[in-house]
């Protein structure tokens, strides 16, 4: 297990040194959105239409942040269930999108795109809202306003922690962790 | 007869629902503490350390524990020999709308059609249970989508028994896997009916951690399947490890004798809740 310091935009290059297991640490702007706003870039992508910001060698933070209070530049900032985005996400890689973060299993179709498309899926702390938020320097909304705390958002992020769950080789941390830990019987 | 003005009962909530939110329980403390003596996986004491250290930002700072800072549910136990004063609903919705504006809280409901939000965090689930005397004893639960959304409810045949009830229960924890944020509670319901089974295993998420059941026979059917639970290893935040979940809190009921209503409600570790006793 390596530790990695990626900025962002992130290379095929980076994403192929990813190993499921592997920390990150990652700094530059990441978007992040949640189900209302990949509903709507899902449908502009199946319709052929121009997205409200490029995906290519992006990275999606699957997040809906607590309003900021003065002076800080977010709320809590933690990570939502990743499946729930399932749907849309094969799309969104095809359009260049390179890493995903949220928490939780994808299905297995998303599992496949992300080695056909080389991405890598990585999990941030559940829960830990109040503590990831010290990651974001700054968050503004690139679309979708009328959405709220689901609105599109670019954030400014240092060092942001995560840990590589699906690689693009088809390695799944949640399944090798389970196997290592389970008493049978 | 008793009269409470519906201005204290706003004013409780909204300061209710921001400290629940800012100021996880001493017994979660006290949990994340002896679970991270437990715990043999060093990924699973890095999430146990950062939970601690979450927990501890949130308060010194006040700001939410978790983005998610839930849809409000209220468990009440109302005398009879009480008269409200402006409307009981009406002082609960205020308080919780306050709260959530003054206390910089995320407003997390939506029409489930056109998922528009409604704003301002109401309506509020109420339940309410009217006992004898002139008693206003209320909880605030503000309840994370992320681990309700794999709780469930089962109506077992009788013949499935004690064997079928913690297969389920075992089950319902590992198809969930690391999607609702473990180390979780279980909370689960046993008897009553359809609904009432979903209410127990509700309503069983209120005892605090340390305590023990007082039904010796259910204190000891939570020992077993806990065991099972963490026997899974799917761990802190599903990365591996022995602590799946905290504990498990049944409640139980008398049901009718052609069922046996199963209610798995999971809890994740922002176990929030705070108790309004006026």
């Amino acid at each position: 297990m390596e530790l990695h310091y990626l900025n962002t935009p992130i290379s095929d290059e980076d994403v192929l040194k990813l190993r499921a297991g592997d920390r990150v640490l990652i700094s530059g702007r990441i978007l992040s959105g949640r189900d209302q706003a990949h509903k709507r870039l899902f449908e502009l992508l199946l319709k052929g239409e121009p997205l409200p910001v490029s995906l290519k060698g992006q990275i999606m933070y699957y997040m809906g942040p607590t309003p900021a209070p003065p002076p800080r530049p977010i709320g809590a900032a933690g990570p939502t269930t990743s499946y729930r985005m399932d749907p849309y996400t094969p799309e969104l890689l095809k359009a260049g999108l390179k890493l995903t973060i949220g928490k939780g299993k994808r299905s297995k179709e998303v599992k496949e795109a992300l080695v056909k498309y080389k991405a890598c899926y990585l999990a941030a702390t559940g829960g830990a809202g109040a503590l990831i938020s010290k990651a974001i320097r700054s968050a503004r909304i690139v679309a979708y306003q009328d959405l709220g705390p689901e609105a599109l958002r670019e954030l400014e992020v240092v060092d942001f922690p995560a840990i590589v769950i699906n690689d693009a080789y088809g390695n799944d941390l949640y399944e090798m962790g389970m196997k290592t830990y389970e008493i049978r019987g | 007869m008793r009269e409470i003005s519906g201005d204290i009962i706003r004013e409780k909530v909204k300061e209710a629902v921001i400290k629940a939110n800012y100021e996880i329980g001493e017994d979660m403390l006290q949990a994340f503490q002896e679970a991270l003596e437990r715990e043999e996986s060093p990924v699973g004491k890095e999430v146990l350390q950062d939970l601690i250290l979450n927990a501890r930002i949130a308060k010194e700072e006040c700001i939410p524990y978790c983005q998610d800072t839930g849809l409000v549910v209220v468990f009440l136990e109302l005398g009879q020999d009480v008269h409200i004063l402006g409307g009981l609903r009406e002082s609960i919705e205020a308080g919780v709308r306050m709260g959530y504006q003054e206390g910089y809280l995320r407003k997390s409901l939506c029409d489930p059609l056109s998922r528009k939000n409604t704003g301002d965090n109401t309506p509020v689930i109420i339940h309410t249970q009217v006992v004898p005397g002139d008693t206003f004893r209320l909880w605030v639960v503000p309840k994370g989508g992320g681990s309700e959304n794999m709780s469930k409810v089962f109506m077992l045949p009788p013949s499935a028994g004690v064997d079928g009830i913690i297969e389920r229960v075992v089950n319902t924890v590992l198809e969930a896997g690391p999607n609702p944020c473990p180390p979780t509670i279980v909370g689960v319901g046993i008897g009553g009916n359809f609904e009432t089974c979903a209410l127990l295993a509700k309503k069983a998420l209120l005892r605090p951690l340390n305590s023990p059941n007082p039904d010796p026979q259910l204190a000891q059917l939570e020992e077993r399947i806990l065991e099972r639970i963490n026997k899974t290893g799917i761990g802190p935040q599903g990365l591996g490890g022995r602590i799946t979940s905290f504990a498990v809190h049944i409640l139980m009921m008398p049901c009718h004798i052609a069922s046996l209503p199963l209610g798995i409600n999971i809890q994740c570790h922002a176990n929030r809740h705070r108790e309004i006793v006026l």
